[in-house]
């Protein structure tokens, strides 16, 4: 392997190559590397490249697959929320059956900071520190108002569809004073919950308990929390005239540009981060021998979308958190392997 | 306004018209295809017509799919019914002669309810399915018949109740708007065509057989070359045979014990001139007179010079017919006679003595087999489809009803002979009092047929069982795909391929693909989409047509002249009609008058130039479709047309009036050029198809990219996708059906065909759209197992419902006692036990109740019967009966709800209580799952999302599928389903994969490559696992996969201890009673083969009946503990272990004085 190479994977046209790392995180395979914090601190680095309250984007640079890949894991699915568990069906009488209706609701994103609240086990009591009570209280009726030989639904009748901002939350205890400055409440007022018309109504308390994406999809934090690795475009020949167009063409806008100089029209790689891999580069005979695609291995491109519930910048940190109570259990529980294995020796 | 519209249509038509006419005047002169063809017009670059395929929308408004079941039903109510009737309208009495009664015309009104004092008789389908009532509408006939001196009219008289199929012309739901249907609470996209009888649907599949009154030509089962005719007549139904043995012709039936020489018999049918029988076979070849020398010679031979000599020689070989006992044996040649004029081929008319027409058409059949003798290509192929007959629910009804209505009418004879052998009648006898008390004849003869699905009839000598199905509501689809099933007579054991296999006359008819595995394959077939089944259509006015171009009469001309070498006989329906010399004139003219509507639609006519014969049908039961006619190598269906029939001016039936489009059905397809694409049209085409995809049927219509599939593989997604769980009609809700399966969030598929849109699938689809990765991940995938996302199951995933009914009948009894409903019983201490908790006073458990295994949710109580109930009561009437609980609860492992509760009345006004109880799953292990290619798989293992493989941009699968999957399978189609769909999801839009069609795979790869995918459809994926790159690029996109009614909850058993039976004390057998699993045949010998004694007597004694028995060592009999009474001591009794089986054999044997005795040894 190139020395080059040792920190990319290959994008070949129908396989990836170099796709492992060392047989230790940051190592190189043969080669005694040990771990340098110093070195560590010089060649980590965290962009956030773009940021939204739903969104975050961010280059986590200098780390070993397996501490991305676990980051990206927590998110998914170790960061607790809160999510409604239980449904008290007082009455139902839509056309969606209770547990339908209890599984769309239990999807609802809640916007209460888990933090807050403390986890209930299986025996545990309700009580004002780990559950919420929301009420869903709904009942559909002939809108008066609406004009004759109306046939939209939605005019014709008063609540005919029902959505997530119909859920009232019930504070208990002292959960108004604690959350006077963020009231409990779905995040997204118009989810479709459930249509109703004439005659029918659903009433039923809802709560809501802490726990986490593992369990059940419905707690994860985020909508999806994925990465990847930084692409990289090596032109190895220059790739000049029309051929350079159609290189061009063959990535997404703006990651290849064609520059003039001397008045031949040359083919550069302005931002390889836009290239989604497509590999239709190597589809075509002109460029065989001319370009080679890589990846970094150490870059992540993270790109995490949060359900709303907590904001994405807080998810990461989070995140982290977690890996490093994890890391903990797992120092100390080296730490007695260690110390059992001198007592043995 | 309107009528400006119309007179623009009739303008056009009548250009249509006239253009017609001037071609029909140019193919009267004779311009005979290929020969006048403009040459400029050959090179004109071919006009493609732009969305002729909406012609098919256009014609399944009118016909297909289940429109021939109900136009059959229709025109069994409309025409056959009262042409039944008028065939069997008088009624006489043998002992009065001035007795008669006669119907003068018979209807049937709407479908009633039969509850004694409603006010609205009014029912809806709907209704009857909740309520286990038949939907049947009430049988009037008008009758004249004489009181006394005086003629009595009376109209209206109720004889019986007719099932009415569901949307035909006399059911409720005709021409109901989709608002009209929904208040009715009947599904708009329901097909109908069924009957619902005692409240189960039930359908008349389409039945397969041999046509009737044509000349067949085969070699027998004996090796001998044989014509066979059925005759099929109103009276009866008979097989008649002429073959060849050693040379010489023999005509052959089962009313004649030995077979006659073909000579003698035409001798018997007054033909006595050797020479006529000779030009009437022969004609004048020389060849064929050969053929027939040996033939004349034995004739000549068994010296029966004249007809009575002959008639003498059949009769005592005829089994006469009929013979009423007291009445004086006729001579044998009347009964000679009267075998050949009424059943000797039947359906040839003899009127009065002439013989002519009958003798002619024996005579054409043995011309036949010396044509088949002499060329063992002119056989007759059974298989050919154009030989088949398709029988409908109208016509199986029509047999059942007329059979039904003269089995009434002769009762209501013997009924009337009965009363007026009375002397002296106290009134005047009014048989209309009679009448009413038959009623129920026609209506159980009816119902009971429909719902047992027996047809016995016996004057047709038939007795065919399973002619009626449930249908099959486990998704739209298995019902759809029900209403277009065929089944065929013929028995299944039988080892031949012939009538199995692909015919290429099937080709448009039937689906190549529809058609079940096994026993049944090729046996049970499906129609095409575009196929329609004709019924019967007038005879009369096409013979005059026939006649009027030029048909020279049978009657009127001799041998030598049908057999001339420029004439073809002219056959309608199977008889001799006459010749025509110019039988490619005729034929043409014949087509002319039909495409301009003169004739109908539904007639056929081809030649037959192998044995120069034009063949007319106007018969039902033939399968045809319509096609384009093209003439001089030009479409007559136009791009403007087409417009027309978009902007709504033009509907296909007048496509059919203006000779556009005609139906061709199998025989006279096969005379026709069919061009399946505008390019190919060449100057001798005849007709252009309308869409090739239409010979698939409507279930593998589903298919996405059914052309690139391995055959296979077709025939197996047809097969599963009437097992997939879907939703099932827009009423799925308000249905009480005694098992159900819906899906909880189905999606219409993104690759959709045009025969789903068609079909309404995608209104009513049984799916769902899973991001699917094609690689192998964690083992737990081999053998077509799948890897499911459990955060996909978590958001809904494949779940799905399934509804079970428990009815429970509150009755009334006879003694005045009756079964009621009580409350929870409770203990002494006023507390409810646990397993009545939910059971409300009334009895029943509410609806939305959770029931968990073993609770009750309805409560009945039925009196104690008499003899110990009463006994303790004092006997005295007065006191209350005592009641035993009869508690129906749940007994299902996982928790379900309470649905539904229903209470209403039967028809025979008990209480009848419908519980729907509902299980909502989600997928688990084992589940199984197919996509639309025929690739089933169950759910290996569920993983967790985060362990999933992701591509660059965070998309998850839900699904990982194992690639093995396909290089054997070859479901290419497939691949172009994940290609086209993922396509089709980032743009945004649905695509087709239509057979023979849809989206292009270079379009597909282009919008990928856009996007910047691959143009593969194959990403760069991360695993989830490791964090790293996969090494390999995944192929991966949408795909629907269809969750499939095999489901482990439902099939899940074991047992450690359990129920016994009583009689053998041995463990139950299947899973629905608790049963034992069974160490079988094959196991028992691993087991004695490896010498494993022990385990043997442990697993087929003691862990099943082991029983001590206590037997005598002296006489060998089983005794009591410690006391033979055979010996009467207690001296040597010994007690030993066997089989509770084994002591209940020697019981048994000694019950039939066979005694059998141990011997007792020691070891």
């Amino acid at each position: 392997m190139a020395l080059e190479d040792r920190n990319r994977v290959v994008v070949l046209e129908d396989r990836v190559e170099n796709v492992s790392g060392a047989d230790f995180p940051m190592g190189v395979d043969g080669q005694d590397v040990a771990f340098n914090l110093e070195g560590f601190k010089d060649t980590f680095d965290i962009r956030i490249v773009r940021i939204t309250p739903t969104d975050i984007e961010f280059d986590l640079v200098g780390v070993d697959a397996s501490i991305a890949n676990a980051l990206r894991r927590i998110l998914i699915a170790e960061i607790p929320t809160m999510a409604i568990e239980k449904v008290y069906m007082i009455n139902n009488t839509g056309v969606v059956q209770d547990e339908v209706l209890a599984h769309r609701l239990g999807l609802l994103p809640i916007s209460a900071d888990p933090n807050e609240f403390q986890w209930k086990r299986p025996d545990s009591v309700p009580t004002d520190q780990n559950t919420i009570v929301l009420k869903l209280d709904v009942a559909c009726g002939v809108n008066r108002a609406a004009a004759p030989g109306e046939t939209d639904p939605r005019k014709k009748y008063v609540n005919s569809s029902v959505y997530s901002s119909q859920l009232v939350w019930d504070p208990k205890g002292d959960q108004e004073q604690r959350f006077a400055a963020r009231p409990i409440r779905p995040v997204h007022d118009d989810i479709l919950i459930t249509k109703l018309r004439p005659g029918q109504a659903v009433t039923c308390e809802l709560h809501c308990e802490k726990g986490v994406g593992k369990d059940h999809a419905k707690f994860s934090p985020v909508a999806t929390a994925s990465y990847r690795l930084l692409p990289e475009i090596q032109i190895l020949e220059d790739i000049t005239g029309d051929d350079a167009e159609l290189f061009r063409s063959c990535f997404p806008p703006g990651v290849v540009e064609i520059v003039e100089a001397k008045g031949v029209r040359k083919a550069r790689v302005a931002n390889p981060r836009k290239d989604t891999v497509s590999r239709e580069v190597l589809r075509h005979k002109q460029f065989e021998g001319k370009v080679r695609l890589t990846r970094v291995r150490d870059h992540f491109i993270f790109s995490v979308e949060s359900t709303g519930i907590i904001p994405p910048e807080e998810l990461v940190t989070k995140a982290l958190d977690v890996l490093m109570e994890k890391c903990d259990i797992a120092k100390a529980a080296l730490a007695r392997a260690v110390k059992s294995s001198e007592e043995d020796e | 306004m309107k009528a400006e519209e119309q007179n623009g249509v009739e303008h056009l038509q009548h250009e249509r018209l006239g253009n017609g006419g001037r071609r029909s005047a140019e193919e009267l002169l004779g311009a005979s295809i290929g020969m006048d063809v403009d040459a400029k017009r050959l090179t004109d670059p071919i006009p493609t017509i732009e969305d002729k395929w909406q012609l098919l929308p256009a014609f399944l408004r009118v016909k297909g799919l289940v429109k021939q079941h109900i136009d059959s039903f229709n025109y069994f109510i409309e025409v056959d019914m009262k042409k039944i009737v008028k065939a069997n309208e008088l009624v006489t009495s043998d002992i009065d002669p001035r007795f008669y009664l006669k119907y003068t015309g018979i209807r049937v009104g709407r479908p009633e309810r039969t509850d004694a004092d409603a006010a609205d008789r009014t029912i809806t389908p709907h209704e009857c399915r909740l309520r286990d009532l038949t939907y049947a509408a009430p049988v009037m006939v008008d009758i004249e018949y004489t009181r006394g001196r005086s003629r009595v009219i009376r109209k209206g008289v109720v004889i019986g109740r007719m099932p009415i199929m569901l949307r035909s012309s006399h059911c409720v739901l005709a021409g109901a708007s989709d608002d009209e249907m929904a208040l009715m609470q009947e599904c708009p996209l329901d097909p109908g065509g069924y009957f619902i009888v005692r409240g189960t649907e039930k359908v008349i599949l389409v039945q397969e057989q041999m046509s009737k009154n044509r000349i067949i030509v085969n070699t027998d089962n004996k090796g001998f070359m044989s014509a066979s005719v059925t005759s099929s007549t109103h009276e009866r139904k008979s097989n008649t045979y002429v073959c060849m043995k050693k040379g010489r012709l023999y005509l052959k039936h089962n009313m004649i014990s030995e077979d006659i020489p073909l000579v003698v018999a035409m001798r018997a049918m007054g033909m006595t001139s050797d020479k006529e029988v000779a030009q009437l076979i022969a004609g004048v070849d020389p060849f064929y007179l050969d053929l027939l020398s040996p033939t004349l010679e034995e004739g000549a031979a068994s010296k029966l010079f004249t007809q009575r000599a002959a008639l003498d020689f059949i009769g005592p070989k005829a089994k006469s017919m009929g013979r009423r006992p007291g009445v004086a044996r006729r001579p044998a040649h009347e009964d000679a006679l009267d075998v050949l004029a009424n059943v000797v081929v039947a359906h040839v008319p003899v009127n009065g003595s002439d013989f002519r027409a009958k003798c002619v058409y024996v005579a054409m059949m043995a011309r036949r087999v010396l044509q088949s003798v002499s060329d063992g290509n002119k056989t007759d192929d059974l298989d050919y489809l154009g030989n088949k007959r398709l029988e409908l629910a109208g016509q199986l009804i029509a047999l059942l009803f007329e059979d039904l209505f003269k089995r009434f009418n002769s009762d209501l004879k013997i009924n009337v002979d009965k009363v007026l052998k009375k002397p002296n009648l106290a009134r005047e006898f009014d048989v209309f009092s009679q009448l009413m008390c038959h009623g129920d004849l026609i209506t159980q003869g009816l119902v009971r047929a429909i719902s047992t699905g027996n047809w016995s009839l016996k004057r047709f000598k038939m007795d065919r069982a399973g002619v009626t199905h449930i249908l099959s509501r486990l998704s739209y689809i298995s019902a759809l795909g029900m209403m277009t099933r065929i089944s065929s007579q013929f028995e299944k054991t039988r080892k031949v391929s012939g009538p199995r296999a692909l015919q290429p006359s099937q080709w448009g008819m039937l689906c190549p693909a529809d058609t079940p595995e096994g026993e049944l394959c090729g046996l049970v077939k499906n129609l095409a989409l575009m196929t329609h089944i004709t019924t019967d259509d007038e005879e009369e006015p096409i013979r005059r047509v026939a006649f009027a171009l030029g048909v020279e009469d049978v009657a009127l001309i001799t041998g030598a002249e049908l057999h001339a070498a420029d004439a073809h006989i002219v056959f309608l329906n199977g008889l001799i009609l006459g010749i025509t010399r110019a039988a490619q004139r005729f034929v043409r003219q014949f087509r002319v008058l039909r495409r301009s509507g003169r004739l109908p639609a539904f007639v056929s006519i081809y030649i037959d130039d192998h044995r120069k014969i034009v063949h007319m049908s106007a018969d039902s039961g033939r399968i045809c479709r319509p096609a384009i006619i093209v003439d001089g190598g030009v479409s007559r269906v136009t791009s403007e047309h087409v417009r027309q029939l978009l902007a709504g001016e033009l509907q296909f039936d007048d496509f059919l009036r203006l000779g556009l489009v005609e139906y061709l059905d199998v025989n006279e397809e096969n005379d026709c050029v069919i061009a399946i694409y505008e390019g190919e049209i060449k100057p001798y085409t005849t007709h252009l198809e309308i869409e090739p995809f239409t010979l698939l049927g409507a279930v593998a219509g589903l298919i996405p990219y059914p052309h690139h599939n391995q055959s296979p593989r077709n025939t197996y997604q047809s097969a599963m996708g009437k097992q997939a769980i879907g939703a099932i009609a827009y009423n799925q809700l308000n249905r009480i059906d005694t098992l159900l399966y819906l899906m909880v969030y189905p999606q219409q598929p993104m690759v959709k065909t045009k025969t789903i849109e068609l079909i309404n699938y995608d209104k009513l689809p049984a799916g769902q759209n899973g991001s699917v990765f094609v690689m192998s991940y964690s083992g737990y995938d081999i053998e077509d197992a799948l890897v499911l996302n459990k955060a996909s199951l978590d958001r809904g995933f494949g779940r799905c419902q399934v509804m079970r009914k428990f009815t429970a009948m509150v009755r009334k009894y006879p003694n005045n006692t009756f079964d009621r409903l009580t409350g929870p019983p409770t203990f002494q201490d006023g507390k409810v036990p646990e397993r009545f908790q939910f059971v409300d006073d009334d009895g029943m458990a509410p609806p939305g109740t959770r029931l968990e295994n073993g609770q009750v949710y309805l409560h009945k109580q039925t009196p104690v019967g008499d003899d110990d109930g009463s006994g303790a009561a004092g006997g005295s009437a007065l006191t209350a009966p005592s009641f035993r609980s009869v508690p129906m609860s749940f007994k299902y492992p996982d928790p379900g709800y309470v649905d539904k509760v229903m209470i209403t009345t039967s028809e025979s006004d008990q209480t009848l209580i419908k519980f729907l109880l509902r299980q909502t799953r989600r997928p688990e292990l084992g589940d199984k799952f197919s996509s639309r290619h025929g690739q089933k798989g169950v759910c290996g293992i569920i993983v967790q999302q985060e362990d999933m493989p992701f591509t660059d941009r965070g998309i998850y699968p839900d699904i990982v599928m194992n690639p093995h999957g396909f290089p054997s399978r070859m479901t290419v189609g497939k691949l172009m389903e994940f290609v086209a769909s993922k396509a089709g999801a980032i743009k945004g839009e649905l695509q087709y994969g239509t057979c023979f069609g849809g989206s292009k795979m270079e379009d597909m790869c282009r919008i990928l490559v856009e996007n910047g995918f691959s143009y593969t459809g194959k990403d760069y994926v991360t695993s989830g696992i490791t964090g790293e790159p996969v090494g390999a690029y995944i192929f991966n996109g949408a795909t629907y996969y269809q969750r499939l009614k095999h489901m482990v909850a439902d099939k899940m058993h074991a047992r450690a201890r359990g129920p016994r039976a009583v009689l053998t004390r041995q463990p139950t057998e299947g899973r629905s009673r608790d049963g034992g699993l069974r160490l079988g045949e094959m196991e028992k010998d691993c087991l004695i083969g490896y010498g494993a004694s022990m385990l043997l007597l442990e697993r087929l004694m003691f862990s099943s009946d082991a029983f001590e028995v206590h037997v005598c060592g002296d006489c060998g009999y089983i005794g009591y503990k410690g006391w033979c009474q055979m010996c009467r001591s207690s001296k040597s009794m010994v007690p030993i272990k066997i089989p509770y089986a084994c002591k209940l054999l020697f019981q048994e044997l000694q019950s039939m004085n066979i005694m059998p005795r141990l011997v007792m040894e020691d070891i």
